[in-house]
Protein backbone atom coordinates (compact mmCIF):
# COMPACT_ATOMS: atom_id res chain seq x y z
CA UNK A 1 0.00 0.00 0.00
CA UNK A 2 1.40 3.31 -1.04
CA UNK A 3 0.55 6.11 0.67
CA UNK A 4 1.01 8.65 -1.85
CA UNK A 5 -1.82 7.55 -4.14
CA UNK A 6 -4.67 9.63 -3.71
CA UNK A 7 -7.59 7.05 -5.01
CA UNK A 8 -7.88 4.17 -5.38
CA UNK A 9 -7.89 2.60 -8.99
CA UNK A 10 -10.36 2.30 -10.93
CA UNK A 11 -10.94 -1.69 -10.98
CA UNK A 12 -10.51 -1.22 -7.48
CA UNK A 13 -13.46 1.49 -7.09
CA UNK A 14 -15.73 -0.12 -9.55
CA UNK A 15 -15.26 -4.23 -7.54
CA UNK A 16 -15.90 -2.09 -4.27
CA UNK A 17 -19.53 -0.41 -5.55
CA UNK A 18 -20.53 -3.53 -7.23
CA UNK A 19 -19.96 -4.97 -4.03
CA UNK A 20 -22.28 -2.46 -1.93
CA UNK A 21 -24.73 -3.03 -4.54
CA UNK A 22 -24.71 -7.01 -4.37
CA UNK A 23 -24.53 -7.04 -0.38
CA UNK A 24 -27.33 -4.70 0.01
CA UNK A 25 -29.37 -6.57 -2.88
CA UNK A 26 -28.56 -9.93 -2.05
CA UNK A 27 -29.62 -9.02 1.83
CA UNK A 28 -32.72 -7.38 0.33
CA UNK A 29 -33.80 -10.06 -1.87
CA UNK A 30 -33.03 -12.93 0.94
CA UNK A 31 -34.94 -10.72 3.73
CA UNK A 32 -37.70 -10.81 1.67
CA UNK A 33 -37.48 -13.81 -0.28
CA UNK A 34 -37.48 -16.49 3.13
CA UNK A 35 -40.81 -15.17 3.78
CA UNK A 36 -42.56 -15.51 0.46
CA UNK A 37 -45.78 -17.82 0.29
CA UNK A 38 -44.84 -20.53 -1.36
CA UNK A 39 -48.03 -19.52 -3.81
CA UNK A 40 -45.74 -16.37 -5.11
CA UNK A 41 -45.20 -16.40 -8.05
CA UNK A 42 -41.57 -15.16 -7.28
CA UNK A 43 -41.42 -18.19 -4.37
CA UNK A 44 -38.89 -20.33 -7.23
CA UNK A 45 -37.42 -17.61 -9.24
CA UNK A 46 -36.60 -15.26 -6.17
CA UNK A 47 -34.08 -17.71 -4.42
CA UNK A 48 -32.98 -18.86 -7.85
CA UNK A 49 -31.34 -15.28 -8.65
CA UNK A 50 -30.09 -14.69 -4.95
CA UNK A 51 -28.33 -18.06 -5.23
CA UNK A 52 -27.00 -17.19 -9.07
CA UNK A 53 -25.88 -13.79 -8.36
CA UNK A 54 -24.26 -14.89 -5.12
CA UNK A 55 -22.20 -17.35 -6.68
CA UNK A 56 -21.65 -14.43 -9.25
CA UNK A 57 -20.08 -12.07 -6.58
CA UNK A 58 -18.45 -15.56 -5.24
CA UNK A 59 -16.31 -15.01 -8.26
CA UNK A 60 -16.20 -11.62 -8.47
CA UNK A 61 -15.29 -10.68 -4.79
CA UNK A 62 -12.18 -13.80 -5.07
CA UNK A 63 -11.10 -11.44 -8.18
CA UNK A 64 -11.33 -8.47 -6.00
CA UNK A 65 -8.84 -10.13 -3.11
CA UNK A 66 -6.52 -11.09 -5.94
CA UNK A 67 -6.83 -7.76 -7.70
CA UNK A 68 -6.01 -6.18 -3.95
CA UNK A 69 -2.99 -8.40 -3.45
CA UNK A 70 -1.46 -7.00 -6.74
CA UNK A 71 -2.76 -3.48 -7.07
CA UNK A 72 -1.90 -0.46 -5.04
CA UNK A 73 -4.18 1.43 -3.19
CA UNK A 74 -4.15 4.72 -0.76
CA UNK A 75 -3.70 4.73 2.72
CA UNK A 76 -6.13 4.88 5.52
CA UNK A 77 -6.63 8.50 6.86
CA UNK A 78 -7.99 9.45 10.32
CA UNK A 79 -6.25 8.67 14.20
CA UNK A 80 -4.65 5.27 15.20
CA UNK A 81 -7.31 4.09 16.70
CA UNK A 82 -9.55 4.68 13.55
CA UNK A 83 -6.76 2.69 11.31
CA UNK A 84 -6.64 0.30 13.20
CA UNK A 85 -10.57 -0.43 13.54
CA UNK A 86 -10.98 0.22 9.74
CA UNK A 87 -8.66 -2.18 8.99
CA UNK A 88 -10.10 -4.96 11.17
CA UNK A 89 -13.32 -4.00 10.02
CA UNK A 90 -12.34 -4.24 6.19
CA UNK A 91 -11.18 -7.53 7.05
CA UNK A 92 -13.90 -8.81 9.03
CA UNK A 93 -16.52 -7.68 6.17
CA UNK A 94 -14.29 -10.07 3.92
CA UNK A 95 -14.61 -13.79 6.49
CA UNK A 96 -18.31 -11.97 6.64
CA UNK A 97 -19.05 -12.37 2.97
CA UNK A 98 -16.95 -15.60 2.63
CA UNK A 99 -19.15 -16.79 5.53
CA UNK A 100 -22.03 -15.85 3.52
CA UNK A 101 -20.72 -17.76 0.45
CA UNK A 102 -19.88 -20.75 2.26
CA UNK A 103 -23.01 -20.95 4.76
CA UNK A 104 -25.05 -20.31 1.24
CA UNK A 105 -23.53 -23.15 -0.48
CA UNK A 106 -24.14 -25.32 2.19
CA UNK A 107 -27.71 -24.86 2.44
CA UNK A 108 -28.60 -25.75 -1.07
CA UNK A 109 -26.07 -28.49 -1.28
CA UNK A 110 -26.73 -30.26 1.88
CA UNK A 111 -28.65 -33.13 -0.62
CA UNK A 112 -25.94 -33.55 -3.18
CA UNK A 113 -27.68 -31.31 -5.51
CA UNK A 114 -25.67 -28.71 -7.43
CA UNK A 115 -26.31 -24.57 -7.73
CA UNK A 116 -27.31 -23.56 -10.91
CA UNK A 117 -26.28 -20.13 -11.64
CA UNK A 118 -28.74 -18.26 -14.51
CA UNK A 119 -28.84 -21.83 -15.92
CA UNK A 120 -26.02 -21.35 -17.72
CA UNK A 121 -23.40 -23.67 -15.89
CA UNK A 122 -24.47 -25.88 -12.31
CA UNK A 123 -21.83 -25.49 -9.38
CA UNK A 124 -21.74 -29.07 -8.08
CA UNK A 125 -22.51 -30.09 -4.80
CA UNK A 126 -20.44 -32.05 -2.27
CA UNK A 127 -23.66 -33.13 0.14
CA UNK A 128 -23.67 -32.90 3.62
CA UNK A 129 -20.47 -32.77 5.74
CA UNK A 130 -22.74 -32.22 8.96
CA UNK A 131 -25.70 -33.55 10.36
CA UNK A 132 -29.13 -30.92 9.91
CA UNK A 133 -26.31 -29.06 7.36
CA UNK A 134 -29.06 -27.27 6.00
CA UNK A 135 -30.37 -26.19 9.39
CA UNK A 136 -27.08 -25.14 10.87
CA UNK A 137 -26.14 -23.26 7.34
CA UNK A 138 -29.31 -21.74 7.18
CA UNK A 139 -28.33 -20.05 10.71
CA UNK A 140 -25.41 -19.44 10.16
CA UNK A 141 -26.36 -17.70 6.91
CA UNK A 142 -28.86 -15.30 8.28
CA UNK A 143 -27.09 -14.12 11.16
CA UNK A 144 -23.56 -13.21 9.47
CA UNK A 145 -26.16 -11.99 6.99
CA UNK A 146 -27.46 -9.44 10.02
CA UNK A 147 -23.82 -8.61 11.10
CA UNK A 148 -22.40 -8.13 7.29
CA UNK A 149 -25.43 -5.38 6.41
CA UNK A 150 -24.68 -3.67 9.98
CA UNK A 151 -21.40 -3.71 9.74
CA UNK A 152 -21.54 -2.56 6.05
CA UNK A 153 -23.99 0.38 7.67
CA UNK A 154 -21.03 1.31 10.09
CA UNK A 155 -18.60 0.89 7.32
CA UNK A 156 -20.80 3.80 5.28
CA UNK A 157 -21.21 6.20 8.14
CA UNK A 158 -17.41 6.05 8.84
CA UNK A 159 -17.21 7.18 5.11
CA UNK A 160 -19.06 9.78 5.71
CA UNK A 161 -17.88 10.86 9.25
CA UNK A 162 -14.55 11.38 7.97
CA UNK A 163 -16.27 13.22 4.86
CA UNK A 164 -18.36 15.82 6.62
CA UNK A 165 -16.62 15.97 9.84
CA UNK A 166 -13.38 15.36 9.68
CA UNK A 167 -13.38 16.85 6.01
CA UNK A 168 -10.93 14.39 4.53
CA UNK A 169 -10.11 12.47 1.18
CA UNK A 170 -12.03 9.03 2.64
CA UNK A 171 -14.84 9.23 0.60
CA UNK A 172 -13.41 11.12 -2.45
CA UNK A 173 -10.92 8.40 -2.41
CA UNK A 174 -13.07 5.22 -3.22
CA UNK A 175 -15.43 7.48 -5.81
CA UNK B 1 -45.90 -52.06 55.07
CA UNK B 2 -45.44 -55.74 54.74
CA UNK B 3 -49.44 -56.01 53.71
CA UNK B 4 -48.93 -53.57 50.83
CA UNK B 5 -45.45 -55.62 50.06
CA UNK B 6 -48.09 -59.18 49.65
CA UNK B 7 -50.72 -57.25 47.89
CA UNK B 8 -48.04 -55.51 45.17
CA UNK B 9 -46.51 -59.23 45.11
CA UNK B 10 -50.03 -61.01 44.92
CA UNK B 11 -50.99 -58.36 42.13
CA UNK B 12 -47.84 -58.21 40.01
CA UNK B 13 -47.84 -62.29 40.01
CA UNK B 14 -51.75 -62.29 38.60
CA UNK B 15 -50.74 -59.86 36.45
CA UNK B 16 -47.46 -61.70 34.60
CA UNK B 17 -49.65 -64.40 32.93
CA UNK B 18 -51.21 -61.64 30.64
CA UNK B 19 -48.47 -59.83 30.17
CA UNK B 20 -46.08 -62.77 29.49
CA UNK B 21 -47.80 -63.76 26.47
CA UNK B 22 -46.84 -60.76 24.65
CA UNK B 23 -43.49 -60.88 23.33
CA UNK B 24 -41.18 -57.58 23.65
CA UNK B 25 -39.43 -56.71 20.14
CA UNK B 26 -37.61 -53.66 19.98
CA UNK B 27 -37.62 -51.55 16.39
CA UNK B 28 -34.85 -52.77 14.56
CA UNK B 29 -34.10 -48.98 12.81
CA UNK B 30 -32.32 -50.62 10.37
CA UNK B 31 -35.23 -52.35 9.00
CA UNK B 32 -37.65 -49.84 10.32
CA UNK B 33 -39.24 -46.62 8.45
CA UNK B 34 -41.50 -43.58 8.93
CA UNK B 35 -42.90 -42.20 5.91
CA UNK B 36 -44.80 -39.74 4.65
CA UNK B 37 -46.62 -38.52 1.52
CA UNK B 38 -48.42 -35.10 1.64
CA UNK B 39 -50.30 -33.58 -1.08
CA UNK B 40 -48.41 -31.45 -3.74
CA UNK B 41 -50.66 -28.46 -4.72
CA UNK B 42 -53.50 -31.38 -5.43
CA UNK B 43 -51.50 -32.35 -8.36
CA UNK B 44 -49.12 -34.84 -7.28
CA UNK B 45 -47.65 -35.69 -3.85
CA UNK B 46 -44.46 -35.25 -1.80
CA UNK B 47 -43.11 -38.44 -0.73
CA UNK B 48 -40.62 -38.64 2.72
CA UNK B 49 -39.39 -39.80 5.39
CA UNK B 50 -37.67 -39.39 9.03
CA UNK B 51 -34.03 -40.74 9.26
CA UNK B 52 -34.27 -41.07 13.53
CA UNK B 53 -36.60 -42.80 15.68
CA UNK B 54 -36.84 -45.98 17.97
CA UNK B 55 -39.27 -47.90 19.43
CA UNK B 56 -40.35 -51.09 20.91
CA UNK B 57 -43.60 -53.34 20.66
CA UNK B 58 -45.33 -56.00 22.03
CA UNK B 59 -47.22 -58.34 20.41
CA UNK B 60 -48.72 -62.23 20.56
CA UNK B 61 -50.77 -63.04 18.41
CA UNK B 62 -52.75 -65.36 20.88
CA UNK B 63 -53.60 -62.40 22.60
CA UNK B 64 -54.09 -59.18 20.39
CA UNK B 65 -55.13 -57.20 22.97
CA UNK B 66 -52.11 -57.12 25.06
CA UNK B 67 -50.27 -55.49 22.14
CA UNK B 68 -48.69 -52.43 22.50
CA UNK B 69 -46.46 -50.02 20.22
CA UNK B 70 -44.58 -46.50 21.12
CA UNK B 71 -42.35 -45.08 18.61
CA UNK B 72 -40.11 -41.97 19.55
CA UNK B 73 -39.28 -40.24 16.86
CA UNK B 74 -36.80 -36.85 15.74
CA UNK B 75 -38.76 -34.49 13.36
CA UNK B 76 -35.28 -32.58 12.68
CA UNK B 77 -34.80 -35.90 10.76
CA UNK B 78 -37.02 -35.06 7.93
CA UNK B 79 -35.69 -36.04 4.74
CA UNK B 80 -37.39 -35.50 1.39
CA UNK B 81 -34.49 -35.50 -0.75
CA UNK B 82 -34.36 -31.77 -1.18
CA UNK B 83 -32.65 -29.94 1.44
CA UNK B 84 -33.73 -26.68 0.47
CA UNK B 85 -37.72 -28.08 0.45
CA UNK B 86 -36.14 -29.88 3.86
CA UNK B 87 -35.41 -26.63 5.55
CA UNK B 88 -38.31 -25.34 4.77
CA UNK B 89 -40.87 -28.04 6.64
CA UNK B 90 -38.52 -28.49 9.45
CA UNK B 91 -38.73 -24.43 10.33
CA UNK B 92 -41.73 -22.51 12.12
CA UNK B 93 -43.65 -22.26 8.82
CA UNK B 94 -44.39 -25.94 8.96
CA UNK B 95 -43.40 -28.66 11.53
CA UNK B 96 -41.20 -26.25 13.66
CA UNK B 97 -38.78 -28.87 14.45
CA UNK B 98 -36.55 -26.53 16.24
CA UNK B 99 -38.90 -26.17 19.05
CA UNK B 100 -41.19 -29.37 18.54
CA UNK B 101 -37.80 -31.56 17.66
CA UNK B 102 -39.43 -34.97 18.81
CA UNK B 103 -42.92 -36.63 18.21
CA UNK B 104 -44.04 -39.84 19.44
CA UNK B 105 -46.92 -42.45 19.14
CA UNK B 106 -47.39 -44.44 22.10
CA UNK B 107 -50.36 -46.94 21.93
CA UNK B 108 -53.69 -47.29 24.15
CA UNK B 109 -55.13 -49.77 23.22
CA UNK B 110 -54.76 -52.59 20.53
CA UNK B 111 -58.32 -54.50 18.50
CA UNK B 112 -58.23 -56.99 15.76
CA UNK B 113 -60.19 -56.07 12.83
CA UNK B 114 -62.50 -58.31 10.98
CA UNK B 115 -60.15 -58.75 8.23
CA UNK B 116 -57.60 -60.05 10.36
CA UNK B 117 -55.78 -56.87 10.82
CA UNK B 118 -54.40 -54.66 13.85
CA UNK B 119 -56.41 -50.90 14.93
CA UNK B 120 -53.82 -49.72 17.08
CA UNK B 121 -55.22 -46.68 18.87
CA UNK B 122 -52.82 -44.54 20.38
CA UNK B 123 -52.27 -40.65 21.07
CA UNK B 124 -49.97 -39.34 18.47
CA UNK B 125 -48.09 -36.01 19.53
CA UNK B 126 -46.83 -33.75 16.74
CA UNK B 127 -46.32 -30.34 16.52
CA UNK B 128 -46.62 -29.54 20.18
CA UNK B 129 -49.95 -31.65 20.13
CA UNK B 130 -51.73 -34.96 21.23
CA UNK B 131 -54.46 -36.06 19.80
CA UNK B 132 -55.61 -39.52 19.56
CA UNK B 133 -54.99 -41.60 16.56
CA UNK B 134 -56.29 -44.87 15.19
CA UNK B 135 -53.36 -46.47 12.90
CA UNK B 136 -54.81 -49.69 10.55
CA UNK B 137 -52.03 -51.90 10.91
CA UNK B 138 -51.25 -55.56 10.15
CA UNK B 139 -48.31 -58.06 11.29
CA UNK B 140 -46.61 -59.04 7.57
CA UNK B 141 -45.00 -61.86 9.36
CA UNK B 142 -42.79 -63.04 12.26
CA UNK B 143 -40.28 -66.00 12.65
CA UNK B 144 -36.20 -66.98 13.15
CA UNK B 145 -33.97 -64.58 11.49
CA UNK B 146 -31.06 -65.81 9.86
CA UNK B 147 -28.60 -64.47 12.53
CA UNK B 148 -30.13 -66.06 15.73
CA UNK B 149 -32.55 -63.55 16.49
CA UNK B 150 -36.95 -63.95 16.43
CA UNK B 151 -38.30 -61.46 14.51
CA UNK B 152 -41.73 -59.71 13.73
CA UNK B 153 -42.93 -56.82 11.56
CA UNK B 154 -45.42 -54.76 11.29
CA UNK B 155 -46.85 -52.22 8.60
CA UNK B 156 -49.37 -49.19 10.07
CA UNK B 157 -50.89 -46.27 7.93
CA UNK B 158 -52.93 -43.50 9.27
CA UNK B 159 -53.58 -40.01 8.09
CA UNK B 160 -53.03 -37.16 10.18
CA UNK B 161 -55.46 -33.83 9.63
CA UNK B 162 -52.50 -30.59 9.86
CA UNK B 163 -55.16 -28.76 11.40
CA UNK B 164 -55.36 -30.98 14.77
CA UNK B 165 -52.17 -30.56 15.34
CA UNK B 166 -51.80 -26.65 14.91
CA UNK B 167 -50.27 -26.83 11.54
CA UNK B 168 -50.83 -24.44 8.64
CA UNK B 169 -52.82 -25.80 5.83
CA UNK B 170 -51.92 -24.78 2.62
CA UNK B 171 -53.88 -25.09 -0.35
CA UNK B 172 -54.49 -28.73 -0.85
CA UNK B 173 -51.83 -30.11 1.17
CA UNK B 174 -54.44 -30.39 4.62
CA UNK B 175 -53.20 -33.78 5.79
CA UNK B 176 -50.22 -36.04 5.79
CA UNK B 177 -50.45 -39.94 5.13
CA UNK B 178 -48.09 -41.58 7.68
CA UNK B 179 -46.77 -45.23 6.30
CA UNK B 180 -44.70 -46.98 8.83
CA UNK B 181 -42.93 -50.49 8.99
CA UNK B 182 -41.14 -51.50 11.77
CA UNK B 183 -39.21 -54.70 12.24
CA UNK B 184 -38.18 -55.68 16.13
CA UNK B 185 -36.12 -58.41 17.38
CA UNK B 186 -37.65 -60.24 20.31
CA UNK B 187 -36.39 -59.48 23.64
Amino acid sequence: MSSSLVTYNKLAKLLHWFSAIMVIGLFAAGYWMVDLSYYSEWYQTAPHWHKSFGLCFVVITLGRLIWKLVSNGPSIEGSAFEKKAATYAHYLIYILLFTMFLSGYLISTADGRGIAIFNWIEVPGLGSFIENQEDLAGQVHEYAAYILIGLSGLHALAALKHHFIDKDNTLKKML
Amino acid sequence: MKKVLIASALSAAMALPMSAIAADYKVDTTHAFVNFKVSHLGYSFIQGRFNKFEGQFSYDDKNVAASKVSINLDTTSLDTNHAERDKHLKSDDYINAGKFSTAKFVSTSVAETADGGLAITGDMTFHGVTKPVVVDAKVIGQGDDPWGNYRAGLEGTTRLELADFGMNVKGASTYVDLDIVLEGIRQ
